[in-house]
């Protein structure tokens, strides 16, 4: 009896300590080296999974941004500078800071500006129904409001708004993933710069319908009339396609288009105070005024 | 021998022929028509004529736009008043060619008498040209370019030519009144594609809820005396009309997934195609006009039109008293296969051949509830398909599974979506994941042709 145990004990110990060595040389020898900093770089990550860089999970994106040569094409719009000055320390590579963005919903077409045309009776999904046809309102182009963006943000950082019919962001909650813009059949949510203190113009539409077959469809629509980029004056604005676009790295915020704007189609957010209109428009004509003027005097001289 | 139809699922709709009895009338022409240059399957016709042009009634106003096309002509005689895009019934903007109608006058060649003329010319290669002149394309749905499909692909043979008046969708009864009143028409139309597919036999197709076609065609096949066209009764089953389920309930062959009828020797041809490829053999008339039934239980004026293409919608339903109160939905096509009507403002097209009104309880959508995997979608699929499993890729954008289970060879028939009991919308998923297929394919097919011309160079 006690023979048995002995043999058995033996036995099996001798037996554990020549697994134990084969597969000690067996993993020496086949050793995948792995760099230690992907770990590392995937400690400092947000750990969303989201995709918004681009790379399928935060351990993708680790190990690409590792085997970069450089940080200029990966960028974790989720954890945004604070992340990536983390990530470029321990890889010892520089990043430039990146203003850090919001999704905006550029389509301003309410229930009372964008009259429903017809019924949608289908499955109640964006993409479907834009397989479908053009849409239940006279535009083509807006929000088709059955909030396929609301059902891709992981963030919760989108919901639809019943009065308007149109999704509204949560600016606290949005990371600027991206996975709105992807899923929105119309492209009508872009990212676009945070701006300072979250202050930000956009043109709040996408119909490139002309003038009056947008204005039809729709109250708030931009009819490209180009008055806003006439009165820009810092060559922000460009029409193009009966739809003006504000660039964000070109704005300087002075609302100036917003007061203009003759439909409303530009909006401007978090601005402290409510935009007079009327102060804004005899500042441009005082402008105006005084160029007129100026000029005047130059073909005075010239003649 | 007991009436055939196909050998896999289908369903039973309620027929509800109820314009049946209506005699085709010709519709008073409107005073401006829309004729869309995107009328049939393949490459947009391009317009030949500018704003301002004088055009006859079967003038060609564009031109086939690839060998997959069809000329268009003129469906009235006026001025063009512009060309450019207009909104079709689904919204969509497409080039439409605008024509303000002034009077009535037809091209000279056109014979514009109703005299039978049953002496079908020798000329197989003339009377091929003479339909590709003539714009002719399949009237059952498809609108597939005539000509295409009977100059088959080297190689494969025709076998028999079936004459398709099945017309199993629910509602519509143009192909029965075209039957009825212009049989002997047909029945010409159908020796002419006979002749061209080299004399082989030809079956026209009838179901038995259409006992007076039946017999009739009957008679006027005797009457005529052409040999080798019979008339074959079917067993009433929805979607016998379909061209690959026909060939099935016909000729007991079944076409494979992506091909063509004629790789099982058979050529489908519908009733109204028939008729206008008598029309243009031997009447010199172009494809211009079309019956089109205006019917719904909520609309009190049934109709079977004669209607020129290119009309508008709202103005046919106003000449026959405005869309009816109780009517929720405007469909183009039958219940099953039709497409709702987003822009009553859109012009008819070729392919265009109802108009149907529904109510809120005919058309009201049940709340969507879970699957129970109960399989009546797959029994009542006449593809074989499985449309529980390609809703559900569809859903999650699985292209290469969609692909694996066949989403491509969908016919868009609605038998699924008829028979689930979990009202689940199995075709609208379908559809989208059949259009994510397709775009692959197409996807596919671009790079192959790029890797060859880098190939040769």
């Amino acid at each position: 009896m006690t023979n048995t145990i002995i043999w058995t004990i033996a036995i099996i110990t001798v037996l554990g300590v020549v697994l134990a060595l084969v597969l000690y040389l067996v993993a020496k020898k086949f050793k995948v080296e792995e760099d230690p900093r992907i770990d590392e770089v995937e400690k400092v990550m947000p750990g969303a999974n989201c995709g918004g860089c681009g790379f399928a999970g935060c351990r993708a994106f680790a190990e690409a941004a590792v085997k970069a040569p450089n940080l200029d094409n990966n960028f974790c719009p989720v954890g945004g500078n604070d992340v990536m000055a983390k990530v470029a320390a321990i890889l010892g590579y520089e990043v430039k800071a990146k203003a850090p963005q919001v999704a905006v919903v550029r389509c301003n077409g309410t229930c009372e500006a964008r009259p429903r045309v017809n019924e949608y009776d289908g499955f109640s999904s964006c993409f479907v129904k834009a397989n479908l046809y053009t849409g239940d309102t006279g535009c083509s182009y807006g929000c088709l409001g059955c909030g396929d963006c609301v059902g891709a943000c992981q963030f919760g950082a989108l919901s639809m708004d019943p009065a308007t019919g149109l999704p509204v962001v949560d600016e606290t909650k949005c990371t600027a993933c991206g996975a709105c813009v992807k899923a929105c059949p119309k492209r009508v949510i872009e990212l676009r710069p945070k701006g300072p203190r979250g202050m930000r113009e956009y043109v709040s539409c996408v119909n490139k319908e002309k003038g009056p077959v947008a204005k039809k469809a729709c109250a708030n629509a931009c009819i490209g009339c180009g008055l806003c980029a006439k009165t820009c004056t810092h060559e922000a604005i460009t029409v193009d396609a009966n739809l003006a676009y504000i660039d964000p790295a070109k704005c300087k915020l002075c609302r100036e288009c917003e007061a203009v704007c003759p439909t409303g189609a530009i909006h401007g957010v978090n601005f402290p105070k409510p935009l007079d209109k009327d102060a804004v428009k005899a500042r441009i004509n005082e402008r105006k005024k005084k160029a007129a003027e100026a000029k005047a005097v130059e073909t005075k001289k010239e003649d | 021998m007991g009436k055939r139809t196909f050998s896999l699922g289908g369903v039973h709709p309620h027929d509800n022929k109820i314009s049946r009895e209506c005699r085709i009338e010709p519709l008073a022409l409107a005073p401006t028509v829309y004729i869309s240059v995107a009328q049939h399957i393949g490459a947009p016709s391009v317009p030949c004529v500018a704003p301002g042009d004088k055009v006859k009634v079967g003038q060609v106003i564009a031109q086939p736009g690839g060998f997959v096309s069809a000329f268009i002509h003129s469906s009235v005689s006026g001025t063009v008043k512009s060309v450019g895009p207009r909104a079709d019934l689904a919204g969509r903007p497409f080039t439409h060619i605008e024509i303000a109608v002034e009077g009535d006058e037809w091209m000279e060649e056109i014979d514009r008498t109703d005299t039978l003329v049953t002496e079908i010319p020798a000329d197989n290669k003339a009377i091929i040209e003479k339909i590709r002149l003539a714009g002719i394309v399949g009237l059952g749905g498809a609108t597939f370019p005539t000509h295409v499909k009977l100059s088959p692909p080297p190689g494969s043979k025709c076998e028999r030519v079936i004459i398709n008046g099945c017309e199993c969708e629910p509602y519509l009864t143009s192909d029965y009144r075209v039957l009825l009143e212009k049989g002997e028409q047909v029945v010409v139309g159908a020796a002419i594609l006979k002749q061209v597919m080299g004399n082989v036999p030809c079956t026209i197709a009838i179901e038995e809820n259409k006992p007076e076609a039946i017999a009739h065609i009957r008679e006027v096949i005797a009457k005529l005396g052409y040999a080798g066209i019979e008339v074959m009764e079917m067993k009433m089953m929805y979607p016998q009309g379909g061209e690959k389920q026909l060939i099935d309930a016909v000729m007991r062959r079944q076409v494979g997934s992506g091909a063509l009828p004629i790789s099982v020797g058979a050529v489908v041809q519908n009733v109204g195609t028939a008729l206008a490829v008598y029309e243009a053999v031997q009447k010199n008339k172009p494809l211009i006009d079309n019956t089109i039934t205006v019917t719904g239980e909520c609309f009190p004026k049934q109709a079977n039109l004669l209607v020129r293409v290119g009309t508008p919608l709202r103005y046919i339903i106003d000449s026959l008293g405005g869309v009816p109160e109780e009517a929720v939905k405007v469909i183009s096509g039958g219940p099953m296969m039709g497409r709702a009507v987003a822009n009553l403002d859109s012009a008819t097209l070729k392919g265009t051949g109802a108009i149907l009104f529904l109510t809120e309880k005919q058309t009201r959508r049940a709340p969507e509830t879970n699957c129970i995997r109960c399989g009546k979608c797959a029994d009542a699929c006449p593809m074989g398909l499985e449309p529980f499993l390609l809703q559900k890729l569809s859903r999650a954008k699985d292209t290469e599974a969609l692909e694996a289970n066949a989403a491509q060879d969908c016919i868009e028939c609605g038998c699924c979506l008829y028979s689930c009991p979990a009202h689940i919308p199995l075709l609208d998923h379908i559809r989208v994941g059949k259009g994510f297929v397709m775009s692959a394919i197409r996807a596919r097919a671009a790079a192959a042709k790029a890797a060859a011309e880098a190939a040769k160079k």
